[in-house]
């Protein structure tokens, strides 16, 4: 069982997001790049399921900021191939270029199963999975949340709102959008990603010139105008519980 | 291309989706621009019933034994034929589980841009939410057939139904042989817990809680409330709550008197559903987070510092 993940970095919406001079994209300076985590989830199911069966688990990550240490953690989960794909993603990288550029190399890797995040949040021309698929010729289904693989065929767990799930059967090689891992992705820690690094090497690969086609171009970017903010609250803990209590109160539900 | 605007209408088990309403309502509105029809696109199902109040100028049908049940393969494959013989201007659909995935493999195989994350388009301009809620971005609608994947914001469910039923036409089976995905069957979710869309008064805890072990100040907030403990997404991920306490797009919709989001940033897959509140009172360190954007009243408190000093507060008031 050869499984390729490919994963991406994004913004962490933890820091502050500031916009830059173009006003159409985010000040690349202000912003600190993590692992996605729907790829994060990807990963994870990918490790659980080399740990039951076996197989080998191939990561694939655009070179951002910090890529490194993206590649790393996976291989301190039990990843055994890294690849980073260069290239020149600073003047804007969206998914049907990245997909484009992941083509060919997914394909020489000729795996059973490619599994990556169902989107990123800050996607604005679909989920990588789905455009990857259809660029392989594989069929696709994202919202992934369970994957069994039986022979050719694999059984899948297809989330839907409500907590309802389906069960969808689909012929190998196919690529999943994952949505959530069977299991939280593990933790590792700092010294074990430190060890892994001295022995693991990463490839790299390069995404030859980008092809952006495929998404609207961004004219302008900007922080929400909300027609109403909250009403702050403001003072110590107690005085806050106070207040909250009194605004419950006035609602009529104490 | 002709100037006719296609919705794909998404149903589950005999419902229509909310999504599939807004997106009508959008087509509706960019149909007056183009001076097109809004054209729904329905694949199995019962036509009749799940037809009867779309705002739409008609529905197109298309019943196989492969369409019965969703999968993205036979849909996409259905809609490339109708896409191909009709070449609508656009065509919209909801950025969810269904939508989503069909959207994105017919923009690479049509070769068709795609907008996902789209709240809304006017004037022939697009405006779409991203980052967790946290940006918005405009651009030019492209000017050639175009592929949209909206999510909720722009349009309110009523205004894409209609109280007269549009007329269906049935479209021809395509060649769904080369479908490589089968439906099996549904797992229902978990019973037995509390029923979070019932509740009147519900507290929200989101990755700001840190630890499961924490999860007990929120259960003794919510008991001296009399209400319930409900979460985010990455709560439930890590287990320490189950799948039937999960609010938002891949959990339940509530509608509480009173929703007290704690440590809950206010990312769009969570707030969607959470607009029913009749109030919401959010609690988090983060004066920027997007659920200040929907709140009636915040605070930038620790939510581990509150949840203990608002317990004894509200047991106090109630002279326990
Ligand atoms: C396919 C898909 C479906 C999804 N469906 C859902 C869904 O149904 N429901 C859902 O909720 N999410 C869903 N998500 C996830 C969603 O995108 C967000 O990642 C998630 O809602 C974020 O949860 P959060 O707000 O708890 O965490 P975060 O976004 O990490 O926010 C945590 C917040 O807590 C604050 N905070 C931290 N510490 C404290 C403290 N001590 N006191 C107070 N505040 C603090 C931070 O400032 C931050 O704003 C889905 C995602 C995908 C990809």
């Amino acid at each position: 069982m050869k499984i390729v993940v490919p994963v991406q970095l994004v913004p962490d919406l933890v820091e502050e997001l500031v916009v830059d001079k173009s006003g159409k994209a985010l000040d690349l300076d202000t912003v600190r790049w993590i692992i996605s985590e729907p790829d994060d989830h990807a990963i994870e199911q990918a490790i659980l399921m080399k740990e039951k069966s076996g197989g080998e688990v191939i990561i694939l990550a655009p070179d951002f900021e910090g890529v490194d240490d993206v590649l790393f953690a996976a291989a301190a989960k039990g990843a055994d191939r890294l690849v980073k794909i260069t290239g020149d993603f600073e003047s804007g990288l969206n998914a049907h270029a990245l997909a484009r550029a992941l083509q060919p190399l997914v394909k020489d890797m000729n795996p059973d199963l490619v599994l990556t995040g169902v989107q990123t949040h800050n996607g604005l021309d679909g989920p990588i999975g789905a455009l990857l698929a259809e660029y392989l010729q594989m069929p696709y289904i994202g919202y992934v949340s369970g994957v069994s693989v039986q022979g050719n065929k694999a059984l899948i767990s297809k989330d839907y709102p409500g907590g309802l799930k389906a069960e969808m059967e689909v012929s190998l090689p196919a690529v999943l959008g994952v949505s959530s891992a069977e299991s939280a992705p593990r933790y590792v820690p700092i010294s074990k990603i430190r060890m892994v690094m001295k022995t693991s090497k990463v490839e790299e690969q390069d995404a030859g010139d980008l092809d952006l086609s495929g998404a609207a171009v961004v004219t302008r970017m900007s922080p929400p105008e909300s027609a109403e903010r909250a009403t702050m609250i403001t003072g110590k803990v107690d005085d806050v519980a106070a207040k909250i209590v009194a605004i419950i109160q006035e609602q009529g539900l104490l | 291309m002709n100037q006719d605007i296609f919705v794909l209408v998404e149903h589950l088990r005999g419902q229509v989706a909310d999504i599939t309403y807004v997106a009508l309502a959008q087509a509706q509105s960019l149909a007056v621009e183009t001076g097109g029809k809004v054209i729904a696109v329905l694949f199995g199902g019962n036509a009749v019933e799940l037809s009867k109040n779309l705002a739409a100028d008609m529905v197109l049908h298309v019943e196989s034994p492969v369409l019965a049940e969703y999968t993205c393969d036979a849909y996409a494959s259905a809609l490339t034929g109708l896409i191909k013989e009709k070449s609508p201007r656009a065509v919209l659909m909801g950025d969810t589980t269904m939508g989503a995935e069909v959207a994105g493999v017919l923009s690479a195989r049509l070769g068709m841009p795609l907008i996902s994350n789209c709240v809304s388009i006017k004037g022939g301009k697009f405006s779409a939410k991203i980052c967790g809620g946290k940006m918005m971005v405009e651009g030019e609608l492209p000017a050639e057939p175009v592929l949209v994947a909206m999510v909720p914001g722009g349009f309110r469910v009523e205004q894409g139904q209609a109280a007269k039923a549009p007329e269906i036409k049935t479209s021809p089976v395509p060649d769904l042989s080369g479908v490589r995905v089968a439906f099996k069957q549904y797992v229902e979710p978990e019973g037995g817990d509390i029923d979070i869309t019932t509740q009147k008064i519900l507290v929200g805890v989101g990755r700001g809680l840190q630890n499961g072990d924490n999860l007990e100040l929120a259960e003794e907030l919510a008991e001296a409330l009399g209400g319930a403990v409900c979460a985010s997404r990455p709560v439930v991920d890590q287990g320490w709550l189950p799948t039937t306490r999960l609010v938002g797009k891949s959990g339940k919709a509530i509608k509480p008197k009173l929703y007290l989001a704690l440590g809950i940033s206010g990312a769009p897959e969570h707030t969607e559903t959470i607009t029913g509140s009749e109030m919401i009172i959010a609690v988090n360190t983060d004066p920027a987070a997007p659920i200040f954007d929907l709140a009636k009243y915040g605070a930038e408190v620790d939510m581990l510092d509150l949840m203990p000093a608002l317990s004894e507060a509200v047991r106090k008031a109630k002279g326990g």
